[in-house]
């Protein structure tokens, strides 16, 4: 990117200085006759160099696509301090003593009455199959419900916190369910994942995984 | 056979544009004046062939011709006809079919009513328009065919967007077009004028009826597009500074910009240089403008289909014209001759700090849209909103329009600031007044509404003053003009002012038989009821609701179910009372019988469009005395050329 804003800058430099060696050299030819005659100053350039400059932008942009994904501003930053109770009576609570230990853990956001949750259900179960830890977050949710949800569709959880008001998806900038988290040994958030998990997502997620636990 | 046609048609446009491009740069010497004949013809008939491309893509939509690609991606045999008939520009190709035709037919209407540039200057120009047009057609031709035929008959179309099926969208788009890719003109007049070393007072006095027909399309096309946003998407808001919205108000910047400067060239024949820049960057911002849009390399809510290659097209088309004009710019300006001088208080001086400060608000704009484009080359991913735009352009348009006030009550060449001071000193004070009395009736009011509404008073009354003292009769319709746009734009800016100072919201979840209370208003929510329409279903809210103990009206504002595409839409219900809008919304059920309500008073909002609307009204009465002065001129010019006695020996 760097490279294509000084090549714009050293385009319009030479233009102007060929331009005026060419002057010299060629006093007598015609075409440089007709372009001396305008008297250019460099100033009158700066329009063009602006616009040469915006294309150049414009074109990189054009030609590296980029991810449209919005990253969250927590993203390195350290997990804030939480307790959550256990959703499910013979389940431990979600705290965040049990981060930063030297693991890496998943925080999964869920909720029973979400049905984006069922769709990302067998992935989060390969995920676990894997030896990833996942705690879950059940937003606004009752036992029953969420006992339900997991005898259905799977339980790939380590521990579930209940959010009852959704204090802790607001702490750590979580717009809606399903999302999911990675949280280094350290206690830092290394990776959000927005939206319930697609197969193609796996590969991503590994990997940020094994990033996480660098 | 009528897709055919139509891709036909915008063949042959093509190849005359090809044609009237190579003859017009042939021919853009002096003393080859004669080839106009034949230039011009062809620029009219380039016109009338692109119009014929359009019209049959329009029969297409109406007909439901589900054998051609577009049809079946953007129009349904459900549709009410309005809608199939707005469906032929509400996507990709048919809009930029109908941008190229817009162009074509500026193009003819140059070459048909333009008669008092110097000839060469005008072959100039028309080579420069066709050059415009071909790279377009190119566009259009190989990168987005409107006419393409789908291998497959489906059953029916998929649909237009939902949000697009309303009577606003149907002319918003061609209003904006006609602004937007009109202003080709002037940037075609520039290049021209560039060419043949022909910029002077008869050049700007050729070009100023131009700018003035697109300026007026595109401020209107503008304040339509606000006011449909602002009814159409249910936030309550009427400007988002999307990136959009953003491509059109950089070329109203930059043509009001020029519309002033161009009146120097042509009154006073100063700011040669300047004018000719202005040109040339107004019809630019447009092109950015489109890029911006097609490319998909900023997110808007108005993005169409994106496509790197469609974008990459444009992006060397933009190059290509922009750059080459900027470079002649660069190249040849020097050789324009310096205009004459003025002082600094004086009619020109104003106007130069008019164009100065529309300029550095262009520059804002153009940098809020673009940074993110910026920070992101650089690995920084932002998003600048309306707190940066407001706060950073605010103070400037303030300014702006103060002088905008002022300038008109001073003469040319040089006057007395004094005098000037003493005339608006009761203006002024009135102002202060206004301030003063916001702050202590209102003092929670923020610092810009206030200063906004001290702004809109005295100024509204200051652009009334060059009446004063003037036989309101014998008084040209261009003055008329002036005073209706600048009284516009003031009125305008007390609406902008006021809405933000004062609106009230309230956000509710109702049960049937709620009572709310909003400003004035008390608002019963009486229940939801099911509605259907044409090609949706809704969920309408009943309220009624009263304004203090006045008449019971009821308000129905819909959460609307489209069949084709599904997609939920929100339909506003707004009551517009003579000092303001009552806007309310109907949102989620909360599954207990509840409802999401929303509901804003919204004091003076509408004199944000009614003064956008007077604006646009004040240019079409300049527009018409310009045109009435040239034609009487031209009239006396051809009384005596043909001897035939003046008016004074008749009497």
């Amino acid at each position: 990117m760097k490279l294509l804003i000084i090549a714009s800058i050293l385009l319009v430099v030479v233009l102007v200085g060929g331009f005026a060696a060419l002057r010299r050299l060629y006093p007598d030819s015609k075409a440089v006759a007709w372009l001396a005659e305008s008297k250019t100053r460099p100033i009158l350039f700066v329009p063009l160099a602006l616009f040469l400059l915006i294309g150049g932008f414009a074109a990189y942009k054009l030609s590296n696509p980029g991810d449209t994904f919005i990253r969250s501003r927590l993203i390195g930053k350290e997990l804030p301090a939480f307790t959550l109770p256990e959703a499910l009576p013979n389940r431990l609570p979600v705290r965040r003593a049990d981060f930063g230990r030297g693991e890496p853990r998943m925080i999964n956001i869920f909720a029973s009455w979400c049905v984006p949750c069922i769709a990302e259900a067998p992935q989060l179960m390969e995920l676990a199959r894997r030896g990833i830890p996942i705690d879950a977050v059940a937003i606004r949710d009752r036992p029953e419900d969420i006992a339900r949800f997991l005898g259905q569709w799977g339980d790939p959880y380590r521990n579930i916190g209940a959010d009852r008001d959704a204090s802790l998806q607001l702490a750590i900038g979580s717009s809606g369910v399903p999302e999911t988290y990675i949280v280094d040994g350290g206690g830092i958030i290394r990776y959000q994942h927005i939206g319930a998990i697609n197969p193609s997502d796996m590969t991503r997620l590994t990997e940020e995984f094994e990033k996480a636990r660098r | 056979m009528i897709a055919e046609a139509g891709l036909a048609a915008l063949w042959f446009a093509a190849a005359l544009s090809l044609l009237q491009m190579g003859l017009g740069w042939a021919a853009v010497r002096p003393g080859n004046d004669n080839l106009l004949r034949l230039v011009r013809p062809l620029a009219v008939a380039q016109g009338l062939l692109a119009g014929i491309s359009f019209l049959a893509l329009i029969w297409l939509f109406l007909e439901t011709d589900l054998s051609v690609k577009l049809v079946v991606a953007n129009s349904h045999s459900d549709k009410p006809w309005l809608y199939k008939f707005a469906g032929a520009w509400g996507n990709h190709e048919g809009s930029m079919l109908l941008w190229v035709t817009v162009l074509a037919v500026a193009g003819g209407a140059v070459a048909l009513l333009e008669r008092k540039l110097r000839k060469d200057t005008l072959i100039g120009t028309l080579a420069a328009q066709a050059t415009i047009s071909l790279g377009f057609y190119a566009f259009l031709l190989f990168a987005s065919n409107p006419f393409e035929r789908s291998p497959v008959i489906p059953i029916d179309g998929q649909g237009l967007n939902p949000l697009l099926q309303d009577p606003g969208l149907a002319f918003h788009p061609p209003t904006l077009y006609f602004g937007y890719v009109g202003i080709s003109v002037a940037f075609s007049f520039a290049v021209g004028a560039l060419v043949t070393r022909d910029v002077g007072r008869d050049f700007a006095q050729a070009m100023r009826p131009w700018v003035l027909g697109a300026w007026i399309f595109l401020t209107l096309g503008i304040t339509a597009g606000s006011y449909w946003a602002y009814y159409e998407l249910g936030w309550g808001g009427w400007w988002f500074w999307d990136p959009v919205e953003n491509a059109s108000l950089m070329p109203w910047l930059a043509a009001t910009a020029l519309l002033h400067s161009v009146t120097v060239l042509a009154t006073r024949d100063a700011l040669r240089a300047w004018t000719v820049m202005l040109a040339v960057v107004a019809f630019s911002m447009s092109m950015i403008g489109t890029f911006l849009v097609r490319s998909g390399i900023l997110t808007s809510v108005h993005a169409f289909a994106v496509d790197p290659q469609r974008g990459s097209f444009i992006l060397m088309l933009l190059c290509l014209y922009i750059g080459g004009a900027l470079a002649l710019f660069a190249l040849r300006v020097s050789t324009v001759r310096e205009g004459a001088p003025f002082r600094v208080v004086s009619r020109e001086g104003s106007l130069v700090l008019n164009n100065l400060l529309l300029t550095i608000i262009l520059c804002l704009v153009m940098l809020g849209t673009l940074y993110p484009l910026l920070t992101e080359a650089f690995g920084t991913k932002i998003s600048v909103g309306p707190p940066w735009f407001n706060t950073v352009s605010a103070p400037f348009a303030l300014l702006l329009v103060i002088f905008m006030g002022m300038g008109p009550l001073l003469k040319w060449r040089k006057d007395d600031g004094n005098k000037l001071l003493k005339r608006v000193a009761v203006p002024l004070l009135l102002g202060a007044a206004t301030a003063l009395l916001i702050v202590i009736v209102a003092p929670d009011v923020h610092l810009l509404p206030m200063l906004g509404l001290a702004v809109a008073v005295p100024v509204a009354l200051m652009s009334l003053m060059p009446l004063v003292g003037r036989n309101l009769r014998r008084t040209p319709l261009i003055i008329w003009g002036m005073v209706a746009a600048h009284f516009g734009i003031a009125m305008s800016l007390a609406g902008m002012a006021s809405e933000s100072a004062f609106s009230k919201e309230v956000l509710v979840s109702a049960r049937p038989g709620q009572v709310s209370e909003i400003g004035p208003f008390t608002v019963r929510f009486d229940g939801a009821e099911p509605v259907a329409g044409q090609n949706w279903t809704a969920i309408a809210g009943r309220m009624t609701v009263r304004r203090g103990e006045g008449e019971e009206f009821v308000m129905l504002p819909e959460a609307r179910m489209f069949s084709d595409p599904v997609t939920a839409t929100s339909e506003a219900a707004i009551e517009t009372h003579w000092d303001g809008q009552l806007y309310t919304v109907i949102g989620e059920p909360d599954g207990q019988g509840a409802w999401q309500l929303r509901l804003w008073w919204k004091p003076a909002v509408t004199l944000i469009w009614f003064g956008g609307s007077l604006v646009a009204i004040g240019g079409l009465l300049a527009l018409l005395g310009r045109v009435m002065r040239r034609r009487s001129a031209r009239k006396s010019v051809t009384d005596e050329a043909e001897g035939v006695p003046g008016r004074e020996a008749l009497a």
